[in-house]
């Protein structure tokens, strides 16, 4: 498959054909869109912002870490730092991440529709996740919180002497963006699709972004409460949290990892959609086992409502609970490890081809299994007695956070830039940094999991000397990925203006996104179209055809 | 699915990401009810909450509990009901065409809503704040209640929160209410297109069923009957 | 719901038994029956909420999407709660588990 454009029909350059880009000019006609299209691209701007932001205090505390003593902030500004690291990356990144920015754009071409089903709703969902960014923001640079992205009680309720309100508010108020853009995307799901196009037809993109729907909708509440009885508490002193006067700091504990529990969840199964995708379309080849992978998603979405007290194990939560959490921790992970089996078919004789997209899905499939398994380790109740609060939990969860969901999300970037923009970028850039990311990953991570197993704490500001290779590994592995990342930045913004123009279907990939033009015109479809093929449904080679 | 109709013929209301009214009108109704879901997880978080603290200080709740005045609660739950009533009328009223019974039947829910909160604000809360009962306001632990002070004073910070949060949610409706009576006026909900008022009235009677768990839960959570001994 | 107009009847009937149910519920916690108050006091709620989603909701004539939306809220309000009181309940159960560490002084009987 040729990495520049092969035209099918008569290429009519971008800017002269009208499209969602150029269909109105001016500030305003961004800021009051309700095409989906423009606000996926501003949720595109602003998580990127984000991201930075997250990006900024990691790269300050690895540089911190190459000290034994620490060679950059004292221990208090360094709390701050990993906590404001978390927050950022947590709930103004990875959540809204491919949802937002490619789940916004693509849901409805998708499934064949014209808009999500409320447009004005997901505008001011925009205006929300802007304005707790906001307050995040100021917080952090007034001095942020010291308490964890976990805000655990009673320290943050009753004797921190930072932000938490202010951040805890910013939260709050993106909390409900989740909630709004998940609404939509059930219902637009539910009830938009086109003509022909069952359930069983609809890209398993799609099937991810509807199972982390309804993890926003059942699981984003619960962080919004906590996090208003945490500031009711901060205010009154009255001791729900606070032990001393009988309050349970366990119950802050539950009603957190209620949700973020689930909240890695919503980071990871968007991710999952966009390798579903990648991989049939540079394999050129069907999924294997379509409703397990459908049905997968949606047994991951139910299953991680259950298993939240595996973060709670040594905290104080009685054996018998843990008991119960371990078990179901350990079924939570066989839905992905059925994802992981089935891509893994799916690549079994096809016909693969390794453009940058592609670089980043098996990247992704190799990463997530070592996260997953990780985290089985964690789900051991014994074992994880010994590496809680280790580096080792830092490593398991970077690996599914960064080499899995930031991974698929570059892909789907890379996927869809395209279609988005209308522009080709230099697929050999592409790949390139796609290799520095996979190679800076796991030198910042890995070295992360053999510390961890030896027992270095996790959150802390200094470490005994024994450690320090190993940390400045970490932190050399840190700077590779740094520039890993910023070369996509580069060559993206580059493309808007020279990259060549991206007709319709650059990759030759199946799905009705890729049967309009690039880019979309506003109404995406000049006629609803009429499904009548199931998903990915690429020519079949013969030996494949006879099994 | 419907075939698409030609443009123009669309009534008023229609929004243009939608096929048909009648696809407008389901995908309106299941993203109230979703939100309504939210709403169950948010308020559902107090709810543990306090039953995990009634169970470990059911002494200390009882004795919160009854001081709360259990004749407001309950006339205020027959308020409710009754606006949920009302609310169902009007949109009755617009199923069946009828324009003048619509707006007087919002205009009776937002009065009995509104007379809901006076009676809340006006008798409990202020009777409260006097009597020293509400967190953070001069709270005053009370001898009789022994060594469960501090127990006591969760009891009202759940109680306070829980119906504050459920006032803020009825507030909101009122507003919702007003905007919508003044569309009813109008003219705007006939037969075929009353969706707002069909969203709305799901929203409020929600609002209804918090307060129907909330004032047994909170108002008879330790019993009113006597105990020997305590005369209040 | 599809247009479906409840007749004013019904509305009237759940207006009435929602008041009394509301007057029951009072008069019951004024009389004492232990533990069981609080059952009665929630086994009437659900009653009184059953029949406002059923008829003021219209959702005995809404599509089974609509109910399932309703039933998965409820479910996993009582996941949140049954798991988190699972915890909270049982903290202080001595903890009986010895798994392998009780048969261990047998292996180690067997060795020379």
């Amino acid at each position: 498959m040729s990495s520049t454009a092969t035209v099918d029909n008569l290429e009519i350059p971008a800017e002269s054909r009208l499209n969602y880009l150029n269909a109105s000019y001016g500030i305003k006609s961004w800021l009051l869109t309700t095409d989906h299209k423009r606000i996926a691209l501003l949720y595109l701007v602003s998580i990127t912002f984000m991201f930075l932001v997250g990006g900024v205090a990691a790269t300050l505390m690895r540089l911190h870490l190459i000290e034994p003593q620490g060679a950059l902030v004292d221990p208090e500004t360094y709390n701050r730092l990993f906590s404001i690291h978390g927050i950022v990356m947590v709930f103004f990144f990875l959540v809204p991440s491919i949802p937002a920015t490619l789940g916004n754009f693509l849901v409805p071409m998708m499934i064949g529709a014209r808009d999500v089903a409320f447009p004005k709703l997901n505008l001011m969902s925009w205006y929300i996740y802007i304005t707790g960014a906001a307050f995040t923001l100021y917080a952090a640079v007034t001095g942020g919180v010291d308490t964890g992205w976990t805000f655990y009680t009673p320290f943050s309720s009753n004797y921190s002497h930072s932000a938490v309100i202010p951040v805890a508010l910013g939260v709050f108020i993106t909390g409900f963006s989740s909630i709004l853009t998940g609404l939509n995307f059930i219902v637009t799901i539910h009830k938009m699709r086109a003509p022909g196009m069952t359930w069983f037809r609809l890209p398993l993109f799609i099937w991810a972004m509807y199972a982390t729907s309804i993890i926003f909708i059942l699981g984003t509440p619960v962080i919004a409460i906590t996090l208003f009885l945490l500031g009711l508490e901060r205010l009154l002193h009255i001791g729900i949290f606070d032990p001393a006067v009988g309050g349970d700091p366990l119950l802050f504990q539950h009603l957190f990892w209620f949700y973020s529990h689930p909240a890695v969840y919503i980071m990871i199964l968007p991710g999952m959609g966009v390798i579903s995708e990648l991989i049939t379309a540079f394999s050129r080849k069907r999924i294997f086992g379509y409703s397990f992978v459908a049905f997968s998603s949606m047994a991951i979405a139910v299953i991680s409502f259950l298993v939240w007290g595996h973060h709670m194990f040594v905290t104080g939560q009685s054996v018998y609970a843990g008991l119960v959490f371990s078990v179901l921790s350990f079924l939570v992970a066989i839905p992905s490890a059925v994802k992981v089996f089935n891509w893994t078919a799916t690549l079994y004789k096809g016909s693969i081809s390794y453009q940058a997209p592609m670089l980043y899905a098996l990247g992704f499939i190799g990463l997530f299994t070592m996260g997953g398994l990780t985290g089985l380790f964690l789900a051991s109740l014994a074992v994880d007695v010994h590496l809680n609060g280790t580096y080792f939990v830092v490593a398991h969860f970077h690996y599914i956070m960064v080499g899995g969901a930031v991974m698929a999300y570059m892909g789907g970037l890379h996927f869809w830039w395209p279609k988005i923009t209308g522009r080709l970028y230099p697929d050999a850039w592409a790949r390139f940094s796609a290799l520095v990311i996979f190679v800076g990953f796991n030198l910042t991570f890995f070295p992360q999991f053999v510390m961890g197993y030896l027992g270095m704490p996790r959150r802390y500001a200094v470490y005994p000397p024994e450690f320090q290779v190993l940390n400045v590994m970490s932190s050399a592995g840190a700077s590779v990925l740094a520039v890993g990342y910023v070369i996509p930045l580069v060559y993206f913004i580059w493309s808007m203006r020279y990259g060549p123009p991206a007709g319709p279907n650059p990759w030759g990939a199946k799905g009705l996104e890729w049967e309009t033009p690039s880019p979309p015109p506003t109404e995406n479809f000049e006629e609803i179209p009429i499904v009548t093929e199931e998903a990915y449904n690429y020519p079949q080679l013969p030996e494949v055809a006879r099994g | 699915m419907t075939v698409h109709a030609v443009h123009g013929e669309h009534p008023p209301g229609f929004a243009h990401q939608f096929e048909d009214m009648e696809q407008q009108r389901e995908a309106g109704n299941l993203g109230m009810w979703l939100f309504l879901a939210t709403e169950v997880m948010f308020f559902g978080g107090l709810f543990m909450s306090y039953i995990v603290y009634r169970t470990k200080y059911p002494g200390a709740f009882a004795d919160g509990s009854r001081l709360l005045n259990v004749k407001f609660g309950a006339v205020n739950t027959a308020v409710l009901i009754a606006s949920s009533l009302t609310m169902a009328m009007a949109i009755h009223s617009a199923q069946t065409g009828k324009k003048k019974p619509q707006v007087w039947y919002l205009i009776l829910t937002m009065i009995l809503g509104a007379l809901f909160l006076f009676l809340k604000f006006n008798f409990e809360w202020r009777a409260d704040y006097h009597e020293h009962l509400i967190p953070g306001f001069g709270f005053y632990v009370r001898p009789e209640w022994g060594g469960g002070g501090a127990h006591v004073q969760m009891f009202f910070l759940f109680y306070f929160f829980m119906t504050g949060l459920h006032a803020l949610h009825m507030i909101v409706g009122i507003g919702i209410l007003t905007v919508l009576t003044v569309m009813a006026a109008r003219g705007r909900f006939y037969e075929q297109y009353y969706a707002p008022l069909e969203s709305s009235g799901l929203y409020w009677h929600f609002v209804d069923i918090i307060w129907i768990f909330l004032f047994p839960l909170l108002y008879l959570a330790g019993g009113r009957y006597p105990i020997p001994g305590v005369t209040h | 719901m599809s247009g479906h107009v409840v007749p004013v009847r019904v509305y009237l009937a759940v207006f009435v038994s929602l008041l009394i149910l509301t007057g029951l519920t009072t008069a019951v916690a004024f009389v004492d029956m232990g533990p069981f108050n609080l059952v009665v006091a929630l086994v009437i709620a659900v009653a009184k909420m059953l029949l406002v989603v059923l008829f003021f909701m219209h959702i005995k004539y809404s599509p089974p999407l609509t109910r399932l939306v309703l039933i998965a809220a409820v479910l996993w309000l009582g996941i949140m709660v049954t798991l988190t009181l699972s915890d909270e309940l049982t903290r202080g159960w001595e903890v009986k588990i010895q798994g392998l560490s009780a048969i261990l002084p047998y292996f180690r009987a067997l060795l020379p």
